[in-house]
């Protein structure tokens, strides 16, 4: 049964080798000049301000979250906005009620006023 | 998903309804003010409400044979009701006891109340799972609130720790789990827990149950899936402490018994054997440990393993005779440690949690009351009749005996004979003469009732067990 898994194995090995021969090499017989803007951290060309090491505000946590939690709604939503017409009333009462979840929670922010940055 | 589906599980909507109207009513009522001073019990009520609601829902079902639903996932029968019966119970006496704490302690009601009333949901799921799948999501739904809840003091650094842990361990049993549940698909083709009967008798489906094992014995706190127990009931504030105490062994036992008994009757001699290993170490490492505790947080967290390994008697005896017992040990066991813990919620020592044993001393002066229902909570814990702990533990203990483990019997006793000293110990402080000056006792009528309740549930099930017997004798009926 696992004999099926054979190629993978090689695959592995012969991946494995090929980065370890590639990063060799590079370490052996290629140069090494380092200046500052070289070993800076890339900050898509300005100069980095301090350490990326900060606190950070825990709200940028909060909006993170429910950035993702309506990204993966929209996830959800395009693929039941494509077939809405065969799924027909069942379809819009299941997608409407998890609206509806979604949106207690939207609710219960708002009134908590944890979106406002005081 | 039908209308069929869906009335099916009526009490688990009930449930989830009233958790999402208790959260938005809070969120209107106090605004931006998790801890806010001013604060009426409306969440407790809903809440409460929604406990009543799930519970007429389950009444006027007829216990008739089962009803599958969702595509075979979920099934509704003798040992759900009995499962549901126990989580709601537990659900109806943590809403009740909690209005002093969460007052005096000003923790956000509406959260505490959907926290509770979800995680009840989830262990409703487990008692219905039929798809190891559906035992997955109702055992996140159970744990998932029980961490935020195990956190839910904000200002307390034990009370963050106590949830961080709790997570973090959690995390890791849950992984367990779900490779346990893979493990057992890649065996045997099916997650479907009626055909997992059928499954060949290979290693991967052994490696797969001990993986599960894994999983549910750190939600029971199982020996050796325990270690988390004792910081994450001592930290956590003592409303969640009792809720989690109980409703975590209800949700956990409820999937071991769908799992071993019903889905593995053929792999009984291997999972028996490993299960009473377990429930052999359990006892003995929980009675021992509770006898050095001066911190009843920590000395009830303790009598939570032994308990979790008392119940696991049940499990590996397997056959009808063990399930029953476990199903009436696990409603003795909400209503007996909820009414300890009931107990210590009235207490206040200078705006702290009393939870020292000597923090006890002279109750029986102040709110003799109260005294006598931790009396005879401790003595059911300790197993002494005429209370509800001796007849569960004299069920499990015959389960044993006609399944031939006379050595888990004998443990189970011995172990229980040890534990008589520290709950009794418990019980004559607070009975003794003498006071904790310190120690202050707030009385609220709603508590009240919940502690009648939950002593009446002690006696009842003690001194007349007659109809909670037939019930779950009924339930298991179905068990080869």
């Amino acid at each position: 049964m696992l004999s099926g898994y054979a190629p993978v194995l090689v695959h592995l090995v012969l991946a494995v080798l090929l980065a370890a021969a590639v990063l060799g090499l590079h370490m052996l017989v290629g140069g090494r000049r380092p200046t500052v803007e070289k070993v800076l951290p890339y900050e898509s060309g300005v100069w980095p301000i301090g350490s990326a090491r900060e606190r950070v505000p825990v709200r940028y946590y909060l909006v993170a979250m429910l950035f993702i939690l309506f990204d993966v709604e929209i996830v959800f939503v395009y693929p039941w906005a494509v077939l809405v017409r065969e799924l027909g009333a069942r379809g819009i009462g299941e997608m409407f009620t998890f609206l509806a979840l979604l949106a207690i929670g939207y609710l219960y922010l708002l009134k908590r006023r944890a979106l406002e940055w005081e | 998903m039908t209308w069929a589906d869906l009335s099916l599980i009526a009490p688990e909507l009930a449930l989830a309804a009233a958790a999402c109207a208790a959260l938005l009513q809070d969120a209107w009522a106090t605004g931006p003010a998790l801890e806010s001073r001013s604060r009426g019990p409306a969440a407790a009520w809903i809440a409460l409400g929604g406990v009543c609601a799930a519970l007429l829902l389950l009444g006027v079902r007829p216990a008739g044979a089962a009803q599958v639903g969702f595509a075979g996932m979920y099934v509704r029968d003798g040992i759900t009701r009995v499962v549901d019966l126990a989580a709601l119970a537990a659900a109806g006496l943590g809403v009740m006891l909690s209005p002093p704490y969460l007052e005096r302690f000003r923790l956000p009601a509406g959260e505490y109340h959907a926290l509770l009333l979800l995680s009840t949901a989830g262990a409703m799921l487990m008692g219905a799972s039929r798809n190891l799948v559906l035992l997955f999501l109702g055992l996140e739904m159970l744990s998932f609130p029980l961490y935020v809840l195990a956190a839910l003091a904000r200002r307390s650094r034990r009370s963050q720790e106590a949830g961080l842990k709790y997570l973090l361990l959690g995390a890791f049993a849950t992984a367990f789990f779900v490779y346990g549940v893979a493990l057992v698909y890649g065996a045997s083709g099916t997650a479907d827990l009626s055909r997992l009967g059928r499954a060949p008798d290979v290693p991967l489906l052994h490696a797969g149950v001990a993986f599960l094992v894994i999983g549910l014995g750190f939600e029971a706190a199982l020996v050796p899936f325990h270690a988390w127990a004792p910081d994450v009931y001592e930290g956590a504030p003592m409303p969640a402490t009792a809720f989690m105490s109980v409703i975590a062994k209800v949700g956990a036992f409820a999937g071991l018994l769908r799992l071993f008994p019903q889905a593995l009757p053929q792999l009984a001699p291997a999972w028996g054997q490993m299960l009473a290993a377990i429930a052999v170490a359990t006892m003995i490492l929980g009675n021992l440990a509770a006898l050095a505790q001066s911190n009843v947080k920590r000395l009830l967290a303790y009598s939570g393993v032994a308990h979790a390994g008392y119940i696991l008697i049940g499990i590996a005896s397997g056959g009808p005779a063990g399930s029953s017992a476990v199903l009436y040990y696990l409603l003795v066991y909400v209503a007996m440690n909820l009414g300890a813990f009931g107990v210590l919620l009235l207490l206040e020592r200078r705006g702290e949690e009393a939870d020292r044993v000597e923090d006890l001393a002279g109750l029986l002066g102040r709110a003799p009351w109260a005294a006598v229902v931790l009396a005879a909570c401790m003595v059911s814990l300790a197993g002494l009749p005429p209370t509800a702990g001796f007849i569960a533990k004299l069920y499990l203990f015959r389960a044993a005996l006609q399944d031939h483990r006379v050595a888990l019997a004998l443990v189970g006793a011995l172990t229980s004979v040890v534990s008589v000293y520290y709950y009794l110990r418990v019980a004559s402080v607070a009975l003794s003469a003498g006071a904790a000056d310190a120690v202050a006792v707030r009385h609220s009528r709603f508590a009240g009732v919940g502690l009648a309740l939950a002593a009446a549930g002690v006696l009842w099930l003690g001194i007349v067990p007659g109809a909670i017997t037939a019930l779950v004798q009924q339930a298991v009926q179905a068990l080869r």
